[in-house]
């Protein structure tokens, strides 16, 4: 039998051993309750569970030339990236329990801790929470906890598909969403003012937003801040090579996907949800935290901490229910970011708005096609307002073997003809001309 | 070991991005940009290689030794399911392509990967229908506990109180509280078994409901399930099944005969699909028949012509709990080990499972003290207050454990059990295996006697010794910064 080592003559002595039969080890399960044979097939060897699964991922188009983001990129995963994070000590591991044996994902969990922080100009991160949506809605709970007040302000240029999950999470808690409409494709300042106030919990925004524009914020923390509120931002972390950091904007906890640091696309998961925050906040903050210590020779080493916040510990008065995190993208995405190294990463994040912007103006040349938001700066994703609507552009570009972006209609009504586009390194230049050209020809 | 950023010489360069191919700089205004660039390292590639060769060299996997940790499932992770995970068909695959235009047959592969596993799943556990979004355990529970709070919802009931066994996994209370439930705690009985009666005692009007583990924390099967259900169910409360400990009943018992009518199943313990030291798992959530339109957006239908969609028309649902369709490439890895194992291998899982729980314990019973059961199912718990009045406890014997090549056991945990030890061998291990850590167990026992200084002052082959873990709560240093 597949993955059992003992042979039905061991199981037999190890049953003679203990005075046991079979039988006797499941009779605490009542009669009743036993059920017949599964209806499932039987068993398949392993080359024929590979081959079915090959045949099974050939019926999908993964081989589009995509200018499709909405929040999850298609970046370059250099070489190293999975042949580190594939070896087996890290990633058939458990959560580190036992420190003295767990040194490695410990140290690579505070490295990731550290560089998180680094990139985000904030002074601690957690061990990761499961994406980039539960990891938004596990900053409003905390500034829930930290401020004790009921209302949370999201402007709608934060990602629709968040927005519907932290609808789902609140909606049965006796918390206050509001969602304000943004302006010309930014937060409307006066909208979020209205809401603004000692009932104030935090406001979230993200930058890029989900229209892809640039915003700053240093306004809006110090518009919170003065009502007792924080601020929240989610942001695009590959972004953070060129743009300017949450930190230096005055957010209070800082979350995002972390799916563009070298973790494939993969339908949708495993992704990677990172948060950082201030030091007077981290008692507050959900999910594992590593830190460093030293043993009793005084080497240094690490472990799970502060753990008294966390769910085994204070159970239902804990800050989260968060059990694991995501160890093995945090790995991941750590990996990457040490290989691309301090100029790596702005050289990437400015090939990314580079070549976006390539794409932006070649396709502005297209006869009736403009910028929905033509005052603002975008990094790598812009919404472009075509003649007709997205959804029939899309849909003829898919048969010339593009996906041409996302259509906004989808989560904003009113905007059938806008088409979010976004462009990667890994997108080159013919392909843009070559995009731009089917584009205009299927107008 | 330095960590990374002290190993960083200024100028090194590791992977060089792509050509930005003469595109014009892009034109963003200056008080949107940062101000200096984020202080990554600065390492060779090979300098990067090194250094997480060198982590992985300190970190103690399944594939490195056994690894009996309790409650986790820490069972054999087929290399054959890395493989398929990494297919370009399923890794590169944009989750918004099904919500484009005529999108949804462009990942008819993927999609029926999520519709096979769904059916899988409701044959094993007996339930109507599946979502397997759910991206961890607890985010199962979560789930299921807003599932609990939507149907007393729509029926006008008031519901208060959601019911919890005091041997239950911490995220049960955590999760029933995050969901706006008061927790209320049932005591066990002397057979490690919720006690009925005091279970009886706690209903009224205002319970929404019980989660449970069967077997529980303490590997035992809870033969008055039925009863526990009728009674629940007397009050219109609902049964959860925590399924963290569903590997002995594969193919031999199922939840919803129980009479369970939410279920969550660790896709990363049950369905061998890797831990990754700490994630990412899966956790879908399965539910009886009344519960399916409260199932969370979206779920995968079949059309007429065979053809797979998403629905996303569903009035009653819960509504979003992820963004996509749940860990895609976990689910993929479990669908795989299903397709391996078939009906009768599943059975097999669950046999072997037992019966090694069951010969580790009845080996060890001389030496720890077993508090409770005579036959357990996949794991068994000792606890080690004999040991401990020579001044050895659970955790110096975890300690000594370590040096002999094992990884412990899950320790202090259920706290129904002074010093507890869960062990849960799983059925991947052979009795070759379990026989040495059997007698390094024994020789520990004895050691806990004779010289038990031997066993307080491990480990001592390990890359550290015992850490500071006051220290780092009173002083915390959680991150290298510049």
């Amino acid at each position: 039998m597949p993955y059992i080592a003992n042979t039905p003559e061991q199981q037999e002595a190890m049953l003679r051993q203990i005075g046991r039969s079979l039988e006797e080890l499941f009779s605490d399960v009542p009669p009743d309750l036993r059920c017949p044979a599964l209806n499932i097939p039987p068993g398949l060897t392993e080359q024929e569970v590979r081959n079915r699964l090959a045949s099974m991922a050939a019926r999908n188009k993964a081989d589009l030339i995509s200018f499709l983001g909405g929040g999850f990129y298609d970046h370059f995963i250099p070489a190293a990236v999975p042949a580190l994070v594939s070896r087996s000590e890290f990633y058939t591991a458990y959560t580190p329990y036992q420190p003295e044996t767990s040194q490695g994902i410990l140290q690579a969990i505070y490295e990731y801790q550290s560089t998180i922080c680094r990139l985000t100009d904030m002074e601690v991160a957690n061990a990761s929470l499961y994406d980039g949506g539960t990891a938004l809605y596990e900053a409003i709970m905390m500034a829930l906890r930290i401020t004790g007040r009921p209302r949370v302000v999201v402007d709608d240029t934060v990602s629709p598909i968040y927005r519907e999950m932290i609808r789902t999470y609140t909606s049965n808690l006796g918390i206050e969403l509001v969602e304000t409409p943004s302006r010309n494709g930014l937060p409307d300042r006066e909208e979020l003012r209205k809401h603004l106030n000692d009932r104030t919990a935090a406001v979230a925004v993200q930058n890029p937003n989900f229209f892809g524009c640039l915003d700053e914020f240093s306004d809006l923390s110090d518009l919170a801040h003065r009502c007792g509120a924080l601020l929240i931002v989610s942001c695009y972390p590959i972004s953070l090579g060129l743009v300017k950091t949450p930190g230096s904007m005055g957010a209070d906890i800082v979350v995002g996907e972390g799916q563009s640091l070298g973790i494939p696309l993969g339908f949708g998961g495993p992704y990677l949800g990172f948060m950082a925050t201030r030091r007077e906040y981290v008692r507050k903050m959900p999910g594992r935290i590593v830190g460093r210590t030293v043993d009793g020779k005084g080497q240094q080493g690490f472990v799970l901490t502060l753990q008294t916040r966390e769910q085994h510990i204070r159970r239902q008065k804990a800050t989260s229910n968060i059990c694991t995190n995501e160890g093995l993208c945090a790995l991941t995405a750590l990996v990457y970011l040490s290989l691309l190294g301090k100029q790596g990463l702005v050289e990437l994040a400015k090939t990314c708005a580079e070549k976006a912007s390539y794409a932006g103006q070649r396709l502005l040349k297209i006869p009736g096609v403009r910028m929905r938001f033509p005052k603002r700066y975008y990094f790598n994703e812009f919404v472009l307002e075509l003649p007709v609507a997205a959804d029939r552009i899309i849909h003829r570009l898919l048969e010339e073997r593009f996906a041409a972006g996302f259509p906004l209609v989808r989560y904003y009504p009113g905007m059938e003809k806008s088409l979010l586009v976004a462009v990667t390194e890994k997108r080159t230049k013919e392909e843009i001309n070559l995009f731009a050209h089917v584009l205009e020809v299927s107008l | 070991m330095k960590v990374i950023f002290e190993k960083s010489v200024p100028g090194r360069r590791g992977v060089r991005p792509a050509r930005q191919e003469g595109c014009p700089p892009p034109q963003i205004g200056p008080r949107l940009l940062r101000d200096r660039p984020a202080e990554l390292p600065e390492l060779s590639e090979l300098d990067v290689v090194r250094h997480f060769t060198e982590l992985s060299r300190r970190n103690f996997g399944v594939d490195s030794g056994f690894y009996p940790l309790g409650s986790c499932t820490m069972k054999y992770n087929p290399k054959m399911a890395e493989q398929i995970a990494a297919y370009a068909g399923f890794s590169s695959l944009h989750p918004l392509l099904p919500q484009l235009p005529g999108g949804e047959m462009l990942v008819q592969g993927a999609l029926a990967v999520l519709h096979e596993m769904d059916l899988a799943l409701r044959e094993i556990c007996g339930m109507a229908a599946f979502t397997l979004q759910p991206l961890a355990g607890a985010h199962g529970e979560l789930t299921g506990a807003m599932i609990i709070a939507a149907y007393h919802n729509h029926r006008g009931n008031r519901k208060t109180t959601i019911l919890i066994p005091d041997s239950a996994h911490g995220t049960n209370p955590a999760s029933a509280a995050i969901a706006g439930y008061q927790v209320q705690v049932i005591p066990s009985d002397a057979d490690g078994h919720m006690d009925v009666e005091a279970l009886r005692a706690a209903l009224s009007d205002h319970v929404a409901g019980l989660m449970l583990t069967n077997p529980n924390t303490l590997g035992l099967f809870d033969p008055h399930i039925r009863q526990i259900s009728d009674l629940v169910h007397g009050v219109d409360g609902l049964m959860y099944y925590d399924g963290a400990n569903l590997n002995p009943l594969l193919g031999r018992c199922r939840p919803g005969d129980m009479g369970f009518d939410i279920v969550h199943v660790n896709l990363h313990k049950t369905f061998a699909t890797p831990h990754g030291g700490g994630g990412p798992g899966a956790g879908p959530v399965g539910v009886c028949e009344k519960l399916v339109k409260y199932l969370p957006i979206s779920l995968v239908g079949e059309g007429q012509d065979g053809s797979y969609f998403l629905d996303y028309g569903r009035p009653k649902s819960i509504g979003y709990i992820a963004p996509f369709y749940g860990n895609f490439s976990v689910i993929l890895r479990a669908y795989a080990y299903i397709l391996t194992l078939g009906r009768e291998g599943l059975r097999r899982v669950a046999e072997n499972a037992t019966l090694n729980a069951n010969y580790v314990m009845e080996n060890l019973r001389p030496y720890y003290d077993l508090p409770y059961g005579s036959i357990c199912k996949h794991e068994c718990v000792f606890s080690a207050r004999r040991q401990a009045k020579r001044g050895v406890r659970a955790l110096d014997i975890a300690k000594a454990l370590i040096d002999r090549g094992f990884h412990p056991p899950t320790v202090y945990f259920p706290l129904t059990v002074p010093e507890a030890m869960m062990i849960e061998p799983t059925e991947t291990e052979s009795k070759e295996t379990l026989d040495a850590f059997i007698e390094a167990m024994i020789e520990i026992a004895r050691l806990a006697e004779t010289r038990p200084e031997d066993i307080t002052r491990c480990p001592t082959t390990t890359v550290v010794g015992r850490l500071d873990e006051t220290r780092a709560a009173r002083q915390p240093d959680l991150a290298s910064l510049k």
